[in-house]
């Protein structure tokens, strides 16, 4: 608890320091950090406490990001409509998805949720009316009856509170009674229907909430720099929110927000930073950041099976 | 429609389809035997086409240079196993996603910095440049054609191997029952070195067969990966037949989708919905045909585990 609080208040102090800085960039970065995070922590939900390895949250986030494009596009701009849609829109899909999806298992399931994730895909990359491969730029950012969201701080605070709500409903969840029942399934789903709780509408509700949270990561990455692109729902963009909750660590409230800050935060670090020594040995390395992504990742799996959280972690408290 | 028409998009189905087989077979064995997903066998064909392209230009010979590919890409695929994906086997499927899809990265800037950012071009050899009369009267390229037929003999070799020799029971048997195989004393670790250096050379043939057809570029490898994974799903985790069958099933379905579903709008749809509806269905098409297969058949076509 006051771990979060910590966090929460350097968070919240950042823009200030980065203003007196002059140095507005970074708030806009940090934003959008913020909204992968709460992408890859909905994704943890299923994932991680649940145990549904799915392989096509990009549908949901994609998808929820579409929603609010395509509405802004129809002259509905207003965040108050325009994100309980985004939101709803998410979760009917996930419930649609999740109900075929829940009947396989394993590896079948992570091969069936790509595969309804891709024709998702499809769909939008050949809706020439609202942008197909090009995807779909926005007037602007949602607006919401009073101020502003344009200023790049202002909205850096919309996304740090909505990111607190979602890690609050996340930690609440878990620790509820439905959280215990799907801790239950995932450690032993036969032994938990035996029981006589309903397994299946378990999981599907847990995917469910799993995947509207990922709409609203969605909406507010369409609004992040007012441009919905195809490649938002396309399979790569699955196994990046995958491995952030990887990275950060699988089934740890902080997995997914340490995970998008380490990949964001690398990919910006090699691109934009110079460094010397490394510079004289090859000039051209910063063009090749996924080289070094790759080889952190490839280190962290053999050194940190837990994920990054995991090194932080007491003992388990289980 | 045109008979013409329709055999000719079966042919493209079927020669696409052959190449999937290709990549999806050394994929349904990793699959089956080690129970390990291996996102950069993709990679492996990428590598394999650039290795060819390089080779070709090198040797001047377009069947030489493929030869030099196969075996230095079945080098590669070797090496990575036994220097990276061996350790991976005991690990649960989420960190074999995240350690391949790293390979997968690597793998990409590698290539652009060994052989630049630009797509590399490969011609078809000359004696099969030109197109052929089909019985019928019917204009084919040849090398279409050769597609078709390398694909044919390599998938009966692979079927003989699989089904007749002593290394194919040995493969089958740990497919089918890993545990029980290494108790009866088969040598898993050295098995699975070879069935992933076979599944390399497979790959290296697909990207050298297509690479005259596609653009020998960088990423070319995670589109087809994701149809091959498609495949070897549809087909049955871990089985050769179902690799074969899910491989035409899903070349001949795309093809043909792209092919037709146009005109089939055009049936009853005014042009300008049937001209964006058309591709778009047919691009679903084979995820659909997957999620309609494991709706119905959970464990695909043909469970290779009994």
């Amino acid at each position: 608890m006051i771990r979060a609080i910590v966090v929460f208040v350097l968070l919240a102090i950042f823009p200030l320091v980065m203003q007196a800085m002059d140095n507005l960039f970074y708030v806009s970065f940090a934003s959008r950090v913020l909204i992968y995070a709460i992408a890859a922590t909905s994704l943890n939900l299923a994932l991680g406490y649940g145990g549904m390895v799915s392989f096509g949250h990009a549908a949901f986030f994609g998808g929820g990001a579409f929603v609010v494009g395509i509405l802004a596009l129809e002259g509905v701009r207003s965040a108050w409509i325009a994100w309980p849609v985004a939101i709803a829109v998410a979760a009917l899909a996930a419930c649609i998805i999740g109900a075929l999806s829940l009947r396989t298992r394993g590896v079948y399931f992570i091969m069936i949720t790509l595969a309804f994730a891709q024709m998702i895909y499809y769909i939008f990359v050949s809706l020439k009316t609202y942008g197909g491969d090009d995807g779909l730029q926005l007037p602007g950012r949602s607006t919401v009856g009073f101020g502003t969201l344009g200023n790049d701080i202002v909205w850096y605070y919309v996304v740090l509170a909505i990111l607190a709500l979602v890690l609050y409903a996340v930690h609440r969840l878990v620790h509820s009674r439905f959280g215990r029942v799907i801790d239950a399934i995932r450690e032993n789903e036969a032994r938990a229907e035996a029981i006589g709780f309903p397994v299946y509408r378990y999981k599907l509700l847990c995917f469910v909430i799993a995947g509207a949270a990922g709409g609203l990561a969605g909406a507010l990455i369409a609004n992040q720099s007012s441009y919905v692109s195809p490649s938002l729902l396309h399979w790569i963009q699955s196994g990046t929110l995958m491995i952030m909750v990887i990275v950060g660590g699988v089934g740890t409230l902080w997995g997914g927000v340490i995970g998008a800050a380490v990949l964001l935060g690398l990919e910006h670090l090699i691109a934009d930073y110079r460094i010397a020594w490394l510079a004289k040995l090859a000039p051209n390395y910063q063009d090749h950041a996924g080289l070094a992504v790759g080889i952190v990742l490839l280190t962290i799996v053999m050194l940190a099976p837990e994920g990054i959280a995991g090194l932080f972690a007491r003992p388990k408290e289980k | 429609m045109p008979a013409s028409l329709f055999l000719e998009q079966t042919l493209n189905g079927l020669q696409f389809g052959l190449m999937l087989f290709l990549l999806a077979a050394g994929l349904t064995l990793v699959f089956g035997i080690m129970d390990m997903i291996n996102l950069a066998h993709g990679s492996l064909y990428m590598i394999g086409a650039y290795f060819m392209a390089s080779f070709a230009q090198m040797t001047g010979s377009f069947w030489g240079g493929m030869a030099l590919a196969l075996v230095a890409t079945a080098i590669v695929g070797a090496l990575l196993e036994m220097s990276l994906l061996r350790r991976l086997y005991g690990r649960d499927h989420l960190t074999q996603v995240l350690a391949t899809f790293a390979i997968i990265l690597i793998a990409n800037e590698v290539v652009r910095i060994v052989w630049g950012s630009q797509p590399m071009l490969l011609n078809t050899p000359a004696d099969l440049a030109g197109p052929v009369t089909l019985p019928g009267g019917m204009q084919y390229a040849s090398y279409r054609l050769a597609i078709i037929a390398v694909g044919a003999v390599v998938a009966l070799l692979l079927y003989l191997l699989v089904a007749k020799t002593r290394v194919g029971m040995l493969v089958r048997a740990g497919a089918s029952n890993r545990e029980m195989a290494i108790a009866m004393g088969v040598n898993i670790r050295r098995l699975f070195t070879a069935v992933f250096a076979l599944g390399a050379a497979l790959c290296a043939l697909a990207g050298a067969m297509l690479g005259p057809i596609l653009a020998v570029q960088v990423g070319m490898g995670e589109t087809i990966l994701i149809l091959a994974f498609v495949v070897i799903v549809i087909g049955g985790i871990g089985s050769i037949r179902g690799a074969f069958v899910g491989s035409l099933l899903v070349g001949i379905v795309d093809t043909g989708g792209r092919a037709f579903l146009p005109l089939f709008f055009g049936v009853f749809l005014p042009p300008q919905f049937a001209s964006a509806a058309g591709p778009a269905v047919a691009s679903v098409l084979i995820y659909l045909l997957m999620a309609v297969v494991l709706y119905f058949r959970p464990q695909g076509l043909f469970p290779a585990r009994g």
